[in-house]
């Protein structure tokens, strides 16, 4: 006598801790092998795009920490950059050197907190634990510079809202010492370690065909051996003048994603080190009135510095009609903003391209033919964060 | 690697007609064609050893209620080769189907739902045409700029029913949309601050 088997359907979060967020996979498994992945995201959306369209320029910026949470000034870096590039307005070299510097700051955030979770996801807990207390204190950087832990609203068109207090610069140049060490403790704890290697190494491989057909960026193709990074194919900013490696992995499975992510947050150390080398004291945003906001002081003294102040925060600056796709860097891969102007102070359309969207949508492709417990495996190396895949 | 003035030059002679206008800016090309013929088109920028744009960025779409041809439709591409970004534009009419781009990018998938679910626009031979960001049973698309920044309904958790219910939105203060848009234009000059510094002093 023959029995009929059925699939199961399994669902997979949007409470599980290992969906990293608030992602509902529902999983098609037969035994223990996964048939279909269909990854229903959503669940975090916040119709960003549509009230950026209702904000004025530098209402605007505040929405961009609220995209990928842990890494928020990369993406506010995107939105004053296509800003600059309409307005064919100048940087000083101070900010300039700010900015990549708290860019950098925010991709070890990132790595730090992806690295200790996949970690975690796959049954390692100490590094978590030693991480985190490192993300504590790149925190207060953020805090010390733009007043607060994550949501740090601090890239201006234009350069930076403030320049840095007292006393920072040399506590980050302090931190950037004794780094080095805590990611030497992490990779004694999992580069080598045996389970570690037994759930990463062979899992969810990507190859380099499949790496550019699903619109991979960042660490999911360099993982896969393409050496692709826009910070030194398109380079924005500063980093033209500083020295840094791309690391690029060769097999395209979540091991090498993670090798990666480790070599990158040494490089970035190296990138924080020179901006701090190269800073000098100077101006820190665009002289132009009609675009950043004078200081309290000058409020009290000039009238047209009053005028000035007054309508940036009521009207804001307007910018000229145009149409521009600004993409940088960021920890998760190519982060991008497709902006319309139509010459009045607000955006007529704000497009955000997040990395993670593609990354998620390549989930059943990974996934198939994998065990369940390579899922936590796969998604932990994606590097998923649902603030900016549902946007 | 070839410079961007070559390129438009390239995409113009090879494909003639099916070009409508190209431009150069802000270190981009951007290409306007027919709606028709657009799988061509991706086609050539994908496979052609010239340009090889292997990577579909994004998709996305303008609204423009005013115009007789509403929507805009928006590919940016990615030529890793050649270091290249292209943006494709079309426009359509409001209840107009287009071709899906799945066949050629699989990355297309997310990025039409998204299309389809933002502004209703809807794609002939796409496999899985779902909603893909808002609620299950959502009504209505929300990137239109004729759908309202509030939306039409709220939920809440009823503590009759046992149940979240959905309810049409009650704002206890109405939506303030300010008009601060003044015709004044100001100076076009930037102020010298050493001129300013050396005065204090």
């Amino acid at each position: 006598m023959t029995k009929k088997i059925k699939n199961l359907n399994l669902n997979f979060g949007p409470q599980h801790p290992a969906a990293h967020g608030v992602l509902r996979l529902i999983l098609e498994l037969d035994g223990e092998v996964v048939e279909k992945a269909d990854p229903h995201i959503g669940l975090l959306h916040r119709g960003t795009e549509k009230l950026i369209e209702n904000k004025t320029y530098m209402q605007a910026v505040p929405y961009f920490d609220r995209l990928d949470y842990v890494a928020p000034m990369n993406q506010e870096h995107a939105f004053a950059l296509a800003i600059e590039k309409i307005l064919k307005i100048d940087v000083p070299i101070r900010a300039q050197l700010i900015r990549v510097m708290f860019c950098e700051i925010g991709r070890i955030l990132s790595h730090i907190l992806n690295v200790t979770t996949q970690a975690l996801d796959v049954g390692a807990l100490t590094p978590s634990l030693w991480g985190f207390e490192e993300r504590e204190t790149l925190m207060t950087f953020y805090e010390r510079a733009s007043g607060s832990r994550l949501h740090a609203n601090y890239f201006r068109a234009g350069g930076v809202h403030q320049d840095l207090p007292a006393g920072l610069e040399s506590d980050i140049s302090k931190f950037c010492d004794g780094f080095p060490k805590i990611i030497n403790d992490l990779e004694n704890l999992l580069t080598d370690n045996r389970i570690f290697k037994q759930r990463n190494v062979d899992i969810g491989v990507v190859t380099k065909e499949d790496a550019l057909d699903y619109s991979f960026s960042g660490v999911m193709i360099r993982g896969s051996g393409v050496p692709w990074d826009l910070r030194k194919s398109q380079p924005y900013d500063c980093y033209e003048q500083l020295e840094f490696k791309v690391p690029v992995g060769k097999n395209g499975d979540c091991y090498d994603r993670y090798l990666c992510r480790i070599e990158e947050m040494k490089e970035s150390v190296s990138i924080i080190k020179q901006c701090l080398s190269k800073m000098e004291k100077g101006p820190i945003k665009s002289f132009d009135g009609k675009i950043s906001p004078p200081s309290k002081k000058e409020i009290k003294q000039s009238m047209e510095a009053l005028i000035h102040h007054f309508k940036l925060f009521t009207e804001g600056y307007r910018v000229p009609k145009d149409e521009i796709y600004t993409a940088v860097e960021a920890p998760k891969g190519e982060f991008g903003v497709y902006l319309i102007s139509d010459g009045s102070s607000k955006p007529y359309k704000c497009k955000i391209r997040a990395p993670g969207f593609s990354h998620l949508q390549s989930m059943d492709y990974l996934i198939k033919g994998h065990m369940l417990a390579d899922v936590p495996a796969v998604l932990g190396s994606l590097d998923i964060v649902f603030g900016e895949v549902d946007r | 690697m070839i410079d961007l003035v070559d390129l438009e030059k390239k995409i113009n002679s090879e494909l003639g007609t099916k070009i409508k206008k190209t431009e150069i800016k802000h270190k981009q090309i951007y290409v306007e064609i027919e709606k028709e013929n657009l799988i061509d088109v991706t086609l050539f920028i994908k496979t052609n050893k010239n340009t090889k744009f292997r990577q579909l960025i994004d998709i996305t779409v303008v609204d423009y209620p005013e115009k007789s041809q509403r929507f805009k439709i928006v590919y940016l591409f990615l030529s890793h080769e050649f270091n290249q970004r292209l943006i494709l534009s079309y426009y359509i009419n409001e209840n107009e189907v287009i071709s899906s781009l799945t066949s050629i990018y699989p990355a297309a998938n997310w990025m039409e739902r998204e299309v389809f679910d933002m502004y209703g626009v809807s794609f002939k031979d796409h496999p899985d045409l779902r909603r893909i960001l808002t609620d299950y049973n959502f009504e209505g698309h929300p990137l239109r700029k004729d759908f309202p920044l509030t939306g039409h309904t709220e939920v809440r958790y009823s503590e009759d029913k046992k149940k979240v219910v959905y309810e049409p939105v009650k704002l206890e203060q109405n939506y303030r949309n300010f008009d601060y848009e003044s015709p004044w234009e100001g100076t076009q000059y930037i102020k010298d601050q050493s001129e300013n510094n050396d005065k204090k002093n």
